[in-house]
């Protein structure tokens, strides 16, 4: 690999002339883990959703490069490629694990769909990644048929990653993973992240409001405030030695036990 | 023949429609097309659907056979074999080879079927990813990118909970290697009648204002897996009244101390093998 996986060229999203992102720019590097910060309401998720394509961008571009070495504007791709890339090549992760999650079905079911979804036919295949990636993410193999609604919230939250690195993607965007779990479970979850991460060589975009989170897991650290990203780095330089007064107020006001 | 209605009770204006609808389903087979359904004077899920492809298909040289779960004598049957013997004037009979139109809701008739014979199925739910994808956009958009991995999630779920695939009836398949379609609520054990199949196939719902169709000699696979492959209802033993070993069985509660037979649904090829007339 030459260049960058992933490049946003001057990002901007307004929602109804209101701005929501103006004018992002940055480079993502394959195996690279780069933390979006910033509090509420500074554009973080809607930054990840342009990025991902979720929503259509007012104006600049994504682009990313493709297995075949292409390096494409993702609004240039069609509809059925950029979908493929979702269910292959990348991974979403949700805040709510509801949303990542197939509720109805078994956990075994929601692992094997991407498998299913690229071409799987054979039910035994199927089950032993399953049963696979349980382990990897210290879910009990017992537990493969029963529904995700049964599950904790840190195990719910465990299987969606499992479910969504299952095809090996390249690429995960992350959306607060840790929210709304306690603190104990947090720090499990982000020791298996790091792992995954590491072993899997990863390049993953987590959003965060929490600077801890960002410091474990990522490499490189990009500080929002309205819409604008006001400072980038090295997460340690930045956390370490914060330029922009939001920055250093970030940093002073993350509680010390 | 009550007068005072159009040959077939709809107005010539909505049977074409119909009528370019069912083209349409033809030319993309497995493909849903969308028509603008009619009230009928019978309720929704009384087969509204099957009445409406019928009614735009039905020449006055027609004779109809109708079915209800494989019986031509049931409350549906009758009804809707009434409702076109007063609207149409037509004849009707029982017998399957002497049909040329069949109407049926559940069941696909025992005999094989020719070239010269239309099968009209009532259907309720056209949509085979319902149940797993509740957004009509989305399904529509899966159809279009042949996205049906999910398809098989459900087929997963079934031996996951069962040890095999326990879906018994609307058994999805793959139409012409292209399209995954509902096969309307008949069993499992009917998909392969359905796969290259003489005659043409049309399906109606009335209430989900859908048209799709199997033209003659299509592909119809229904899905499964390499390990677990498709497999059709088997019975221990023969039907009681004509000792058929290969129909579909119909399970007859004979009292409240257990008693039971096993019957022949299709109640025409019964009645064939014990070499009666028809009625």
């Amino acid at each position: 690999m030459t260049g960058p996986l992933l490049a946003a060229d001057n990002i901007s999203k307004f929602y109804d002339g209101r701005v929501a992102c103006d004018k992002v720019s940055f480079e993502l590097w394959p195996g690279e883990v780069l933390a979006v910060v910033g509090e509420s309401g500074s554009g973080k998720t809607t930054l990840l959703k342009c990025l991902s394509m979720q929503i259509a961008l007012s104006s600049g571009r994504v682009l990313y490069s493709l297995r075949d070495g292409r390096m494409e504007s993702l609004a240039d791709l069609s509809e059925a490629e950029r979908r493929f890339l979702m269910r292959t090549d990348w991974g979403f992760v949700h805040q709510d694990p509801r949303e990542g999650l197939r509720m109805g079905v078994s956990a075994g079911a929601n692992v094997g769909e991407r498998l299913m979804a690229v071409g799987e036919r054979h039910y035994g295949r199927i089950r032993d990644t399953a049963l696979d990636w349980l382990d990897r993410v210290e879910i009990a193999g017992d537990r493969i048929d029963d529904s995700p609604r049964h599950y904790s919230g840190g195990m719910r939250q465990r299987l969606q990653i499992a479910r969504n690195l299952v095809t090996a993607p390249r690429l995960v965007f992350m959306d607060e993973p840790t929210g709304g779990l306690d603190v104990s479970v947090q720090a499990r979850l982000l020791d298996l992240l790091r792992g995954l991460v590491r072993s899997l060589g990863l390049s993953v975009i987590i959003v965060t409001h929490d600077l801890a989170v960002a410091r474990l897991l990522s490499t490189r650290i990009l500080v929002m405030q309205q819409g604008k990203v006001i400072e980038t780095g090295l997460t340690d330089q930045v956390l370490e030695d914060p330029q922009a007064p939001y920055t250093q107020l970030l940093v002073s006001s993350v509680l010390q036990v | 023949m009550t007068t005072g209605y159009n040959f077939a009770y709809l107005n010539e204006q909505t049977k074409r429609m119909i009528r370019r609808a069912l083209l349409k389903a033809v030319a993309i087979p497995g493909y849903q097309v969308p028509f603008a359904s009619r009230e009928m004077p019978m309720p929704y899920g009384w087969g509204t659907g099957g009445v409406q492809v019928t009614a735009s298909i039905l020449t006055p040289e027609d004779t109809l056979k109708v079915i209800d779960q494989g019986a031509d004598d049931t409350t549906n049957a009758v009804s809707i074999r009434k409702f076109f013997v007063r609207t149409a004037g037509i004849a009707t009979t029982e017998e399957t080879a002497k049909a040329s139109i069949i109407q049926t809701r559940h069941r696909v008739p025992e005999t094989a079927l020719s070239e010269n014979q239309i099968l009209v199925y009532q259907v309720p739910i056209p949509e085979p990813l319902r149940f797993l994808e509740p957004r009509e956009t989305e399904t529509r958009k899966m159809h279009a990118l042949e996205e049906y991995g999910i398809m098989h999630v459900k087929l997963y779920e079934d031996i996951a909970r069962h040890g095999h695939i326990a879906t018994s009836y609307a058994y999805p398949a793959k139409v012409n290697g292209r399209y995954v379609f509902d096969p309307s609520p008949i069993p499992k054990f009917d998909n392969p009648k359905l796969d290259n199949c003489a005659a043409l196939q049309l399906f109606g719902a009335g209430r989900e204002k859908r048209i799709y169709a199997l033209p003659p000699y299509t592909e119809v696979k229904s899905l499964d897996f390499e390990d677990h492959p498709f497999s059709v209802q088997k019975w221990d033993e023969p039907c009681a009244l004509c000792g058929s070993r290969d129909t579909y069985l119909d399970e007859i509660i004979l009292d409240d101390k257990g008693k039971r037979m096993f019957v022949c649904s299709d109640t025409d090829h019964c009645r064939k093998a014990r070499g009666e007339e028809a009625a």
